[in-house]
Order: C-alpha cells, then sequence, then structure tokens
C-alpha cells in the first residue's frame, strides 16, 4: 500500500492530486461503462435495421440511467442453497478488479495547473503491466466463485466454462504484449507510450500481436464471437444466472469495464497511447478507446458464436503458437537489429 | 475463402448502420389492422334504435371460454328494448377471458355481436374489462385505422366484411 502511494506521488505530485485524479477517472470510466451499454444497443440495433433504446430520454440518452434505478431498486434475490460469502462477494471481486486495472494505464502528458504537477496517469508502476494481468486474473476469482457459490447447474457450467476459456486465452494475451515490453524494453506503461511516441506506433511492427491482443482479449472478455461463458441459448445467462439485481449490474459492470481497459491498455500498447496531432492528450485516447470498443460492438454483430472444441483448437493451436512466433522472431530483431 | 468471407460479413453489418430501420414505432404510429381484425366486440342497433340483439344466449352458448353472461327479460309494449320478444336485459362479457375467437358472432342469428377493429384493451383493473351492454353498444372512443378493405378482404362473398 505505501509503495502504491509511493509511486502514485512520484514525480513531483502531491498525494492529494493523484486522489482526486482516481476519484475522476473512476467516475470517467463509470460513465463510460453506463454509455457502453447504450452504444452497443444503439449500434447493435441499427446494424440489425432496429433502432435500439429510444424511449427514454431524447434519443434515449437517459436509458442507463432508467436501467440503473431499476437494476437498484430490484429485489435482492438469494438463492436458498447459495454459499452466502461467497456469493455476496463474488460481485465485488469482480467490479472492484475491474476497476482497479484501470488505475496504471497513461492517458495524457501531465500537465502543471496553478503551480502543482499534475501527471497524466494515476500511478506509474515499473510493473504496471504485470499487476494488470494480476489483477484481471484475480477477477476472474469473482466469476468462477460467483458460479459456483449460487448453487446451480447453469451457472456452474457458465463458471466452469469461464474458467477454461480465460485460462487458455490469457496465456496467448501475455505472450501477445511480450513483444510490445522486448521493444520498448520496460513493464511501465508509461515509458511504452514515450518509447511509441519516440520510435513508431507498435501496431506497426507488431502487427501480429496487435491482432493476437485483440482476439485473446475479445476471449479473456467474454465477448462474442468468444462468448461462451454466458452462451443465453445454452446455459440462461452463464456464471450470473442467479444473481439479480445490482449484484448482477456489478458482473455486468465488471464485464464492461474490462473491455474499456481492454481497448485502454490496446491503445496503450500498439496505438500510441494518448499521443496524437493537435487533440490534447485524454481527447485522443478516449477517441482511439472509442474506435476499438466500437471495433468490438461490430465485431458482436457481425461473427457468429464458435463451438466449444473450435474455441479451444483457436486458443492453443493458432492463437498461443502465432503469439510464441512473434515473440521469439521480435526478440531475435531486437537483439540482432 | 474463409477469412474474406468474415471480412465480408463485417462489411454487411457495417452498411446496415446506414439503411433506415424498419421499426414500426408504436403508440405514434398505429398499423392499420385487416378488415376481418378480430378485437372489441361491439353490439348494434337496427336503424330505428332498437338493439338486435334478443337475449337468446346462443353466443353464450358457443363461447369456448364462457366469458359471455346474458340475462334476458321480456319486451312489454311500454318498454320495448329489442326487436324481438325478449331482450338482453344484462349483457356482459368477460374480456380478460375472451379469446377472439369470434364463434358469438358466428352463433348469433341476428347479426347483433360483432368483433370490432379495437385492440388496446388495457387496463389497471380486471374488473375494468367486464365489459357491459352500454359499453359494448357505444361506439368504441379509440379509433383504430383499417387497411383498405378492397385489398385484403375475404374472397367468399358470405363472408365479406360489412364496414
Amino acid at each position: 500500500m505505501t509503495h502504491f502511494l509511493a509511486a502514485a506521488g512520484d514525480a513531483g505530485e502531491p498525494w492529494w492530486i493523484a486522489l482526486i485524479k482516481a476519484a475522476i477517472v473512476i467516475n470517467v470510466v463509470l460513465f463510460g461503462f453506463a454509455y457502453l451499454t447504450l452504444l452497443e444497443r444503439k449500434v447493435m440495433g441499427r446494424m440489425q435495421l432496429r433502432y435500439g433504446p429510444n424511449r427514454a430520454g431524447p434519443y434515449g440518452l437517459l436509458q442507463p440511467i432508467a436501467d440503473l434505478m431499476k437494476l437498484i431498486r430490484k429485489e435482492s434475490f438469494f438463492p436458498a442453497a447459495a454459499i452466502d460469502m461467497l456469493y455476496i462477494i463474488a460481485p465485488f471481486l469482480a467490479a472492484f478488479t475491474a476497476l482497479t486495472t484501470f488505475s496504471v494505464i497513461p492517458w495524457g502528458p501531465g500537465w502543471e495547473i496553478a503551480g502543482y504537477q499534475v501527471n497524466g496517469y494515476i500511478a506509474d508502476l515499473p510493473i504496471a503491466l504485470l499487476l494488470i494481468f494480476a489483477v484481471g486474473s484475480i477477477g476472474i476469482y469473482g466469476f468462477i466463485i460467483g458460479g459456483w457459490a449460487s448453487d446451480s447447474k447453469f451457472a456452474l457450467l457458465g463458471s466452469m466454462r469461464t474458467c477454461a476459456q480465460l485460462v487458455s486465452y490469457e496465456v496467448s494475451l501475455a505472450l501477445s504484449v511480450l513483444g510490445v515490453i522486448l521493444m520498448a524494453g520496460s513493464l511501465s506503461l508509461v515509458e511504452i507510450v514515450a518509447a511509441q511516441d519516440a520510435e513508431i506506433w507498435y501496431v506497426i511492427p507488431q502487427i501480429v500481436g496487435f491482432v493476437v491482443f485483440i482476439l485473446a482479449g475479445t476471449a479473456e472478455t467474454s465477448r462474442a464471437p468468444f462468448d461462451l461463458p454466458e452462451a443465453e441459448q445454452e446455459l440462461v445467462a452463464g456464471y450470473h444466472t442467479e444473481f439479480g439485481g445490482m449484484r448482477f449490474g456489478l458482473f455486468s459492470m465488471a464485464e464492461y469495464i474490462n473491455l474499456i481497459t481492454l481497448s485502454g491498455l490496446a491503445v496503450t500498447l500498439f496505438l500510441g497511447g494518448w499521443h496524437g496531432p493537435w487533440l490534447p492528450g485524454p481527447v485522443w485516447f478516449l477517441l482511439k478507446v472509442f474506435v476499438l470498443l466500437f471495433f468490438f460492438i461490430w465485431m458482436r454483430t457481425t461473427l457468429p458464436r464458435l463451438r466449444y472444441d473450435q474455441l479451444m483448437r483457436f486458443g492453443w493451436k493458432v492463437l498461443l503458437p502465432v503469439a510464441t512466433v512473434n515473440a521469439v522472431v521480435t526478440a531475435l530483431l531486437v537483439v540482432w537489429i | 475463402m474463409q477469412p474474406f468471407g468474415t471480412l465480408k460479413g463485417f462489411g454487411v453489418t457495417f452498411k446496415h448502420i446506414f439503411k433506415k430501420p424498419i421499426t414500426q414505432q408504436y403508440p405514434e404510429y398505429k398499423r392499420p389492422v385487416y378488415p376481418r381484425f378480430r378485437g372489441r366486440h361491439r353490439l348494434h342497433r337496427h336503424a330505428n334504435g332498437l338493439e338486435k340483439c334478443v337475449g337468446c344466449s346462443l353466443c353464450a352458448a358457443a363461447c369456448p371460454s364462457d366469458c359471455i353472461r346474458v340475462v334476458a327479460a321480456e319486451n312489454t309494449p311500454d318498454h320495448r328494448v329489442s326487436a324481438g320478444e325478449r331482450y338482453a336485459r344484462i349483457y356482459e362479457i368477460n374480456l380478460s377471458r375472451c379469446i377472439f375467437c369470434g364463434y358469438c358472432e358466428l352463433a348469433c342469428p341476428f347479426d347483433a355481436i360483432t368483433l370490432g377493429n379495437e385492440f388496446e384493451l388495457s387496463e389497471y383493473s380486471r374488473d375494468d374489462l367486464i365489459y357491459t351492454k352500454e359499453m359494448l353498444l357505444a361506439e368504441p372512443i379509440k379509433r383504430v385505422p383499417i387497411q383498405d378493405p378492397d385489398l385484403y378482404d375475404t374472397p367468399i362473398p358470405a363472408y365479406k366484411s360489412s364496414s
């Protein structure tokens, strides 16, 4: 904890500015989550020749607020055979870890406001990338525990699938960013962004890594076409079948925020972070994240769900070798050139 | 080639963003019903103002869900309600049970009851769904647009829509 605070307050920045920034970033991310659900429903609707939600407020802009009110006011349903403690903790664990990972992603160059140094990130850890993967893996516990503790066969099957899928694709995800780490020579996201500004956006030399990262990331956030953990036609809703009200809301929040974090990470690692001409850094960052989020929604509308054996075969026999070869070739090139 | 087929799919979904949605915005736009649409019941009168219903209860007998209740009474010279010997003193349809099959319409020997076009029948209470004779005889308040009868009416002459 002290180390984290020290990291947050480094580079001449008072610790309370980091606290204010954390509050702002959390609220921006939560706001982004709320309107990402609306954006997804709207875009999916238009792609399917529907309007999507358009009743609550002008153009349906108040729909996320209405959904939130509905979820909060719902009865807190509780299966009789559920394991109390784990059942209650699971959604919080998922949502908490999802929110935590965003703290190390840089979104601006840093400013000097009223004589105070304000950095463009909450925390610059020397092991930021490792932290994201570590905390993300803890978040998976939320899904697995939630499905198991709710004592339902659908939830259990859903969490088993989540477990298998996330373990399989986490390997490819970690290997796909290895090339970036080798090229930048650092695990700190701030330094990776700086290295991209000095050289070139890593999406160009690391295009294979980028594609693998996006595909594995889609599976990691269990979005279509890799949404087997919550395949509605087979499993009702997957691991959160037995969760209702705001408990379900927290799971859903964790999923969407994981998607936002993944997009932010892809932007940071491959698309030059917050760098870009004319516009200020945070605007560029949000813009790039928005484009990636749109792509994820687009992919959800376009591609049908994979079969389970196809999913496993794709993960282990295609993505993993490709990511490994990419990492090895990058390592050789980095050493010899 | 499968990868290119996948990319083509992305193109198709993206193109559809710019097309006009086919959704009909229901409360603002009411889709016209067909002339023989079976909606809320209506009771009819003769041109001289007398009710067509004579209280024979054939509709109640034909009703599969048993939602029609008819209590008949004798017409007297100074209290003449219908054209026949008797009239329906009480005529109630419980629309929360009605399945809109139209058998009452078929059973009626005097065309006193027909199924109209109104389908917006929501109420806040079950009691409000019991329609009395006065409600069924009155002109419906809500009007539903009807498709062109010449285009959509039945080809069977005996079943031609009267409207």
